[in-house]
């Protein structure tokens, strides 16, 4: 098969943030660590801006997961950015059940500035699981 | 909506147009409702290139453009300067990132990769079409910098620094300061010694009232950002209140019972639990090792300026900028490495180079004396396999410089069994002057590196000479010596602290080796000296100068420019719930009343732009300028386009 015609690899949208994830994913392609190319990045200034409209409109729109790269302990904002993202990710979980939607298509996780690795290694395997699904 | 859009695909050389076809990117894009124009380009950062955009936008009166390269990271503020130049807002402009996050990424995807592109480009050019025109930001930042590690590199860019008059917080987790450097004897090319090297730079350090040097202390924690970043730091005691009169400090070293290795000497010798590395070090005043103290308070008994009670203390500290200069550690090569540590006269340069400061007339290693050694270059440093692949850059001359030495002093006859010396520039006087003094040169193939045997009280060196005939020569030798590179510092925390990237090589990462050498991808936080990569004294500095004068760049002028990413209410559709006010880490909503309504209203002071109010409003009246709706939900539609 192709490289081309491989298109049973899932879409990804992820929201990662300027100062912290962001540079973890420009580290990974330093590194020419290789994930899915079938994951797009969109850049916002901290997790816990991510509404859960924007989130919906992704899956509305076709895609088949959206992780959120998050800041954890880092954020340069709040203390409290954990938190506050994970509450973002249980109100969409619940739009997403009343829209019959598997919670397992939204994820989050801390990737840190130098979180290239662990980015890749969530990548790789976000991708096959919602692939198989 | 912008209708004149100009998109720029860029080849970065072969970087992005080996793996992404640049052109069907541009054939893709072209007809995108928006666009005007669009054109590839070898290098978009270029001076022709850069002048050629500009060009376009004034030509074609484009109203916005699009710059697909690499990390706006790198190149953001470079294509804002292009685009104010050509007449447009620098918030006209959106970078796409088709290099870190599509060629390099995707380089075994190479048609997954063009696809991948495409989209990145079409949302750039969707977000693009969204913008509106804006103003930079101005904060307050605190003129203060606070250098770690109080090396060569951290006292020389403490001095600097504090000379352009910011305030300078000098942090060195030992208790004494020079870093590597002290450790070293005379050097080339002035003959001064590390000691006085170090001796000049910290009368320099102790006079400047712009100064404050902590020793023994370490940062343990950071909150804030960039103009405003808090440093919790923890502080050591010395356990020492004020000096001992000189003969009270000796007798105070000799009644200490516990003899533990000397680090400063790379265990050559013994050192007690109180101590100096060196006699006239830096601070003058002697220091207890209280991991290693037992309290047993004979110490005391002869100073009684000794107290065994100090307590660690914290204190925070608030500064604009940091500079991390924290350096090296050499290379500590693996037991049975080249014989180290299995045979009983195999040493690394730098256990030679305090073997030679410790020695009077006779240069003696384990009760013989050494009158032949020989050299094994490249040990941890250009190696096939694992991350020390780079040149650590000082060996060669190090090695030979130690050699010229020892044949001037001790006339010892030196082996040096290398892979290419680079004795570059001045250094290369030293690499003459050692031939001339008969020292024999062979190189060899990293594949078929030397074998040590021991021989007697002695070694055998067998290697294949590479440059005449391949023969196996038999080389005995009274030392071995393992030039070794450098490799980061060993439990450096401060990089984890502040989140530092490190490259492939493990030391601390710049943002561009060329355009950006001393500042890393956090706001604020320079690198300077070893700590970024090998290099020599001279190189050390001149770096670190680098990273003063950009730190002080930074915060000499009291405030910072940021990005004018505000926090927007939609007073029309706003009933005024609270929510957003309360989540608010920085109080900048408050209530306000318009035409008989609540709403709420933002403190542009207090914004910082994180945009955590957006989620919590129940009525979706907040949008963030620069990530409006219009601008995110436009960018996913076009991602999947």
């Amino acid at each position: 098969m192709s490289e081309t015609a491989k298109k049973t690899s899932a879409k990804v949208l992820v929201f990662s943030t300027e100062k912290i994830s962001d540079p973890a994913i420009d580290l990974a392609g330093l590194l020419k660590l290789h994930y899915p190319p079938t994951v797009y990045v969109i850049t916002v200034p901290c997790s816990s801006s991510v509404k859960p409209k924007w989130i919906m409109h992704a899956f509305e729109k076709g895609y088949d997961g959206v992780f959120i790269a998050a800041d954890g302990s880092d954020c340069p904002f709040s203390e409290t950015c954990t938190e506050k993202t994970s509450d973002i990710i249980a109100q969409t979980h619940i739009l997403m059940k009343e829209k019959g939607m598997n919670p397992a298509k939204l994820k989050m996780a801390a990737i840190c500035s130098v979180c290239a690795e662990p980015f890749v290694k969530h990548m790789n395997n976000f991708v096959e699981e919602l692939s198989r699904n | 909506m912008k209708q004149k859009i100009g998109v720029y695909i860029c080849h970065c050389g072969a970087n992005i147009a080996d793996h992404i076809d640049v052109e069907k990117v541009k054939a893709s894009v072209e007809t995108y409702p928006g666009v005007f124009l669009a054109r590839t380009t070898m290098f978009a950062c270029s001076d022709s290139a850069q002048k050629e955009i500009e060009e376009d936008i004034r030509s074609n009166q484009l109203d916005a453009i699009v710059v697909a390269s690499c990390s706006p990271k790198l190149h953001l503020q470079t294509f804002r300067n292009v685009a104010m130049r050509g007449g447009l807002n620098q918030y006209n402009y959106v970078q796409v990132n088709i290099r870190e996050q599509g060629s390099w990424a995707h380089s075994d995807k190479p048609a997954d990769a063009t696809t991948k592109a495409i989209q990145l480009v079409k949302a750039g050019i969707a977000r693009v079409a969204e913008s509106k025109e804006l103003e930079m930001l101005r904060i307050n930042a605190a003129n203060k910098v606070a250098v770690i590690g109080a090396g060569v590199a951290g006292l020389r860019a403490a001095v600097e620094l504090a000379d352009m008059g910011t305030e300078v917080f000098l942090i060195e987790k030992e208790h004494f300061i020079g870093g590597r450097v002290s450790q070293w004897g005379k050097l080339f090319t002035s003959d001064q010694t590390g000691e006085m090297i170090v001796k000049n730079l910290y009368k320099d350090v102790i006079k400047h009232p712009k100064v404050k040097l902590y020793t023994g202390t370490q940062v343990a924690a950071k909150s804030g950002s960039v103009g405003n970043y808090n440093l919790e730091l923890k502080i050591t005691p010395r356990f020492i209140t004020e000096a001992c009169i000189p003969n009270a400090f000796d007798k105070a070293i000799e009644v200490c019972p516990v003899e533990v290795d000397d680090e400063f000497n790379f265990g050559m010798n013994k050192r007690k639990a109180i101590y100096k590395n060196y006699a006239s070090e830096f601070p003058h005043l002697p220091a207890i090792d209280i991991e290693n103290c037992t309290k047993c308070g004979k110490c005391v008994e002869v100073c009684s300026n000794i107290d065994l009670d100090q307590e660690v203390r914290t204190e925070t500290i608030n500064v604009g900028s940091i500079l991390i200069s924290t350096g090296f550690d050499p290379y500590e090569p693996a037991e049975g490495e080249y014989g180290y540590k299995t045979i009983d006269n195999v040493i690394t340069l730098q256990q030679f180079l305090r073997l030679i400061e410790l020695s009077g007339s006779k240069l003696t290693y384990k009760g013989k004396e050494i009158k032949t050694v020989g050299y094994i270059y490249c040990v941890g440093s250009m190696q096939i396999k694992g991350d020390k692949k780079y040149c650590s850059r000082y060996c060669c001359t190090s090695a030979i410089h130690t050699a010229n030495e020892v044949y001037d002093k001790y006339k010892v006859k030196s082996y040096h069994l290398n892979r290419g010396i680079r004795t570059y520039g001045k250094q290369e006087l030293l690499y003459t002057q050692s031939s001339l003094n008969g020292d024999v040169y062979v190189e060899f193939d990293p594949k078929k590196e030397p074998v040590i045997i021991k021989n007697g009280k002695g070694a055998v060196i067998n290697v294949i000479d590479l440059l005449t005939a391949k023969e196996e020569l038999e080389i005995p030798v009274d030392l071995v010596v393992l030039v070794t590179g450098m490799v980061p510092r060993k439990g450096n925390t401060i990089g984890d602290i502040l989140k530092v990237p490190i490259g492939r090589d493990k030391f601390f990462n710049e943002i561009h080796p060329k355009l950006r050498p001393v500042e890393t991808v956090i706001d604020g936080v320079q690198i300077a000296g070893a700590s970024q990569s090998p290099k020599n004294i001279s190189e050390s500095l001149k770096s670190s100068l680098a990273a003063a004068s950009k730190a002080a760049s930074l915060v000499s002028k009291g405030e910072i420019e940021l990005e004018p990413t505000l926090a927007k209410i939609h007073k029309n559709i706003c009933e005024w719930c609270g929510k957003c006010a309360a989540i608010c880490p920085f109080g900048a909503i408050t209530k306000t009343t318009i035409e008989g309504r609540e709403v709420a209203q933002v403190n542009v002071a207090n914004c910082k732009g994180c945009g955590m109010c957006l989620p919590v409003c129940p009525v979706d009246a907040i949008d963030l300028i620069g990530y409006t709706n219009r601008e995110i939900e436009s960018m996913i539609d076009a991602l999947i386009d």
